[in-house]
């Protein structure tokens, strides 16, 4: 148990010394302005893909609308600080509270439903949001929401991506974490250990859109405008290819997942023609060859190098 | 005796086929009941019923005092009635001891945000849930792959497994869908063994559904026969055994 | 707006309804029998349409075909185009986990809706008229001839349709494969035979469709496949997915809902509806008009 203390704090001290480094070449100037773009985006993408993984992977809800909830949170955290004159602090609780809510809205009636239908029931929902969006002129409409404010700094992105990396991951190892697992596993299981399946199901939907929402207010005070291109259900095929490629149902995977492709689509910027066709290229031929992904279901830690000490799992959490 | 279990006249239509008709059955606490019939007489519809899976169309069940028909299976699985499956169901990428943990979720006492912030209960809980955990697996005998995936154990692990799952749950009644199913002479004659021994250590009553004739006369007490959904019988295993309809209907006379 | 205009916009809309949704339910047959036999929703099967109007458009424009022949040239090429992504891309995966399958699938739907970026450019492409677009006026309302070649080619093609899954032998056992896979292939049934048939059935009508709609709005693109392709894909929830009247039914009533958006309240909302349709004909009726409810066995 003690260990389990010291090893989060040992995390931590990771986390804080990762963090000085990447700021102090920020402040050397060492990486440029793109870079420093290339950076804030990973974080963002990270929060994406480790939310969207709290709803696939543990939960096994398979869900394809997560830009929906990304739009949410850049709009309503824009209405914020744009519109009503509120500290980015504010915006971002409500962005992300509004993300939530919309989940949990849309989440109650459509997570009756599985497999494929809830995946296309998501995707539907994710592109009624873009359409109202683009039907409502107080936010611009097809123009976008322009004249944000960039109050997204490095530092605001990384401790907020370490705080919602640490959130699912605690949530995994508890007892509510447990139960989504047994959710995926089998349901109807599930349902006779005493679980409440659609209040699990539930929870990790609104949570997952919650944190979808809070990246979307990263995003829209990092890139000065909200416009409805950039949540088209394309954006939602990207975060779903780091889950995927990374491994469903493995956080360290969905990390994995966001930082090589978004280092891929940046290399790829000059060529966005073949952006696509790489990333659904690769999407086909990992499904034929390794349909699980880079890890599984599994995390990476220092004991798949032979170096002792799990980073996650029992080992960590029992003595 | 103490009655824990209370079928009044239950019936399920499905698409028009009565799958069982005006089922009555009562269990007392300690009770170990066996459920028989030939395939397809109803015997695992008439299991649904009472878990909660399946809602009846007529009747009621009433368990421990309360009536829980019409309950979904959870809330059924909350009031102390544990089942296993016919066909194992077990969390078959997860690890062993975490499939006996899940069991837990229904006696934790932390809230989420102890539990993200981990601190308050959060660790104590854990630790005795663990504890918990491990000494079940123990008692089955399971205490040395609680770190495997369920899917890597062999065929007769997984039915104990499950049954170690479903005690962990906490019930007062314990249903058994055909445990000793694809097991040889042997691994049955331990599997009775183990039933009367989980009565006796967990003080609880259980109903059993199996095909084995020797398992179901060897270790309950009283048997419900069914047959194209009605119950045709029920009494003492000699009863089952001398009744003549039971004889027609199910058991044959190459049996006795 | 009075009474008599109303209807007139009712019955107008009623039109433009029925030749829009006659081309949803080409795409959505394709949609309904492919899921029907492999459980599999083909995510790319939009993108085969986008294809088929290609075809039709290398037909008309460079082989000067007239219609009929680029139409057949285009169904041609898409239900070879079908056959490979098959074989490719689903056939290995056939006993992989759903979510594997899916993903497949939208990857093959962005690989061509990008691979034909790369081929065609992004930019639209005219269409050629081939043939003349008279206008027929039925009291106040309108009819063009575009509407009437695309109703009776549809009727013509699934008359065709149904006639093949009902009597052929091919279609026979496209029915008992979708029944029951394994009865079937004890029966002596190639499934992977079926498969093929299948995806080339439905590729062409999809490309019928693609043809069509290049002839309608006598414009195409790259990615004009993407929200039809959804759209079918919700026709066929709608009449229930696996039933081939209910592709149909489905697909009309999808296209006459969408027209009746555009006329009544407003022409942004259109794609909205489609997706309202489909999120609550999930929650309240999954299997869709035509179909059945199954529940999973305990």
């Amino acid at each position: 148990m003690n260990i389990l203390r010291k090893s989060d704090l040992k995390r931590i001290v990771a986390c804080a010394i990762l963090f000085a480094a990447v700021q102090g070449l920020l402040f050397a100037e060492i990486i440029g302005p793109f870079w420093e773009l290339n950076i804030v985006l990973i974080c963002i993408n990270i929060i994406l893909a480790v939310s969207l993984n709290l709803i696939n992977g543990y939960t096994g809800q398979f869900s394809i609308g997560h830009a929906g909830f990304l739009a949410v949170g850049a709009y309503t955290g824009a209405i914020m600080t744009v519109k009503l004159g509120f500290p980015f602090e504010v915006a971002l609780v409500v962005g992300t509270v509004a993300a939530g809510f919309l989940g949990f809205l849309i989440g109650l009636p459509t997570l009756r439903l599985n497999g494929d239908y809830l995946a296309i029931a998501t995707l539907g929902l994710g592109e009624i949001i873009r359409i109202c969006i683009l039907n409502i002129d107080y936010v611009g409409g097809a123009s976008g929401l322009m004249g944000i404010p960039r109050f997204t700094t490095f530092a605001w992105v990384f401790w907020i991506m370490i705080f919602v990396i640490f959130f699912i991951k605690n949530f995994k190892n508890s007892s509510y974490g447990r139960c989504c697992l047994a959710i995926r596993e089998n349901e109807i299981a599930a349902d006779t250990m005493g679980i409440d399946t659609t209040k699990y199901k539930v929870m990790a939907f609104t949570l997952g859109a919650a944190f979808a929402g809070t990246a979307g207010v990263l995003f829209s005070h990092y890139f000065y405008i909200a416009h409805p291109a950039s949540f088209t259900f394309m954006r939602s095929f990207d975060i779903l290819t780091m889950v995927v490629l990374g491994g469903l149902g493995s956080m360290t995977g969905s990390i994995t997942g966001a930082v090589l492709l978004t280092f891929i689509s940046a290399y790829l910027a000059e060529y966005p023609e073949w952006r696509m066709i790489i990333y659904s290229a690769t999407m086909i031929v990992l499904m034929l060859h390794r349909p699980q992904g880079l890890f599984g279901n599994k995390e990476l830690s220092m004991k798949m190098f032979g170096l002792g000490g799990g980073k996650d799992g029992r080992t960590a959490e029992s003595k | 005796m103490e009655e824990l279990l209370k079928v009044n006249d239950i019936s399920v239509v499905f698409g028009g086929l009565r799958a069982v008709s005006n089922f009555s059955m009562t269990i007392n606490k300690g009770e170990l009941i066996g459920l028989i019939g030939p395939n397809g007489a109803g015997k695992t519809t008439a299991f649904n019923m009472i878990t909660g899976v399946y809602t009846p169309t007529e009747g009621e069940i009433i368990f421990n005092g309360t009536k829980t028909s019409g309950k979904k299976s959870y809330q059924v699985t909350q009031l102390g009635m544990a089942r296993t499956f016919q066909n194992i169901r077990l969390f078959s990428e997860l690890s062993v001891i975490d499939n006996v943990k899940v069991a837990y979720n229904m006696h934790v006492k932390y809230g989420l945000v102890e539990a993200i912030g981990r601190f308050g209960r959060y660790f104590d809980e854990e630790d005795k849930i663990t504890e918990m955990a491990m000494d079940l697996l123990k008692i089955f005998h399971l205490e040395d792959k609680a770190d495997e995936l369920a899917k890597n154990l062999p065929y007769g692990e997984q039915r104990r497994l499950e049954i170690a799952r479903a005690l962990a749950t906490g019930p007062k009644l314990l249903l058994l869908d055909e445990p000793a199913a694809g097991m040889n002479p042997q691994e049955t004659k331990e599997l009775m063994e183990l039933i009367r021994w989980i009565r006796e250590k967990f003080d609880l009553a259980i109903l059993l559904i199996e095909h084995d004739m020797g398992l179901v006369m060897g270790v309950c007490e009283r048997i419900y026969v069914l047959e194209y959904g009605l119950c045709i019988a029920n009494g003492t295993p000699d009863e089952i055994k001398h009744n003549k309809r039971v004889i027609e209907a199910y058991l044959g006379e190459e049996v006795l | 707006m009075d009474m008599g205009s109303l209807l007139h916009q009712f019955l107008q809309q009623l039109i433009n309804g029925i030749s829009l949704g006659s081309i949803y339910a080409l795409i959505a047959l394709g949609y309904t029998m492919i899921y029907g036999i492999l459980k599999l929703i083909n995510f790319a099967h939009g993108d085969i349409y986008m294809l088929g109007a290609y075809f039709g458009f290398v037909a008309t424009t460079m082989l000067g075909f007239s219609f009929v022949p680029a139409i057949i040239f285009a169904m041609v090429g898409a239900a070879i185009a079908g056959i490979i992504i098959e074989r490719i891309a689903y056939r290995p995966m056939r006993n992989a986990p759903r979510i594997a399958i899916l993903i497949t699938a939208i990857g093959v739907s962005f690989l061509l809706e990008y691979g034909m970026m790369l081929i065609a450019t992004p930019q639209p492409r005219t269409f050629p008229a081939v043939f003349a677009a008279d206008v027929y006026h039925f009291g106040p309302l309108v009819v063009n001839s575009q509407q009437i070649v695309i109703l009776v080619s549809a009727i013509i093609l699934m008359a065709i349709l149904t006639y093949i899954v009902q009597y052929t032998k091919i279609g026979k056992a496209m029915r008992a494969v979708s029944f029951d896979t394994d009865a079937a292939r004890l029966m002596g049934i190639n499934i992977d035979r079926v498969i093929s048939a299948t995806f080339a059935l439905g590729s062409a009508l999809a490309a019928a469709g693609g043809v069509l709609v290049g002839i309608y709005y006598n414009s195409i693109d790259p990615l004009m496949g993407m929200v039809p392709g959804i759209k079918a894909f919700v026709a066929a929830v709608l009449g229930g997915i696996g039933i081939i009247p209910g592709a149909m039914v489905g697909g009309i009533i999808l296209g006459v809902v969408e027209a009746m958006v555009s006329g009544f309240i407003s022409s942004t909302f259109r794609d909205a509806a489609a997706f309202g349709i489909l999120i609550i004909i999930l929650l309240y009726k999954p299997a869709g008009i035509f179909g059945k409810n199954v529940r999973e066995k305990v």
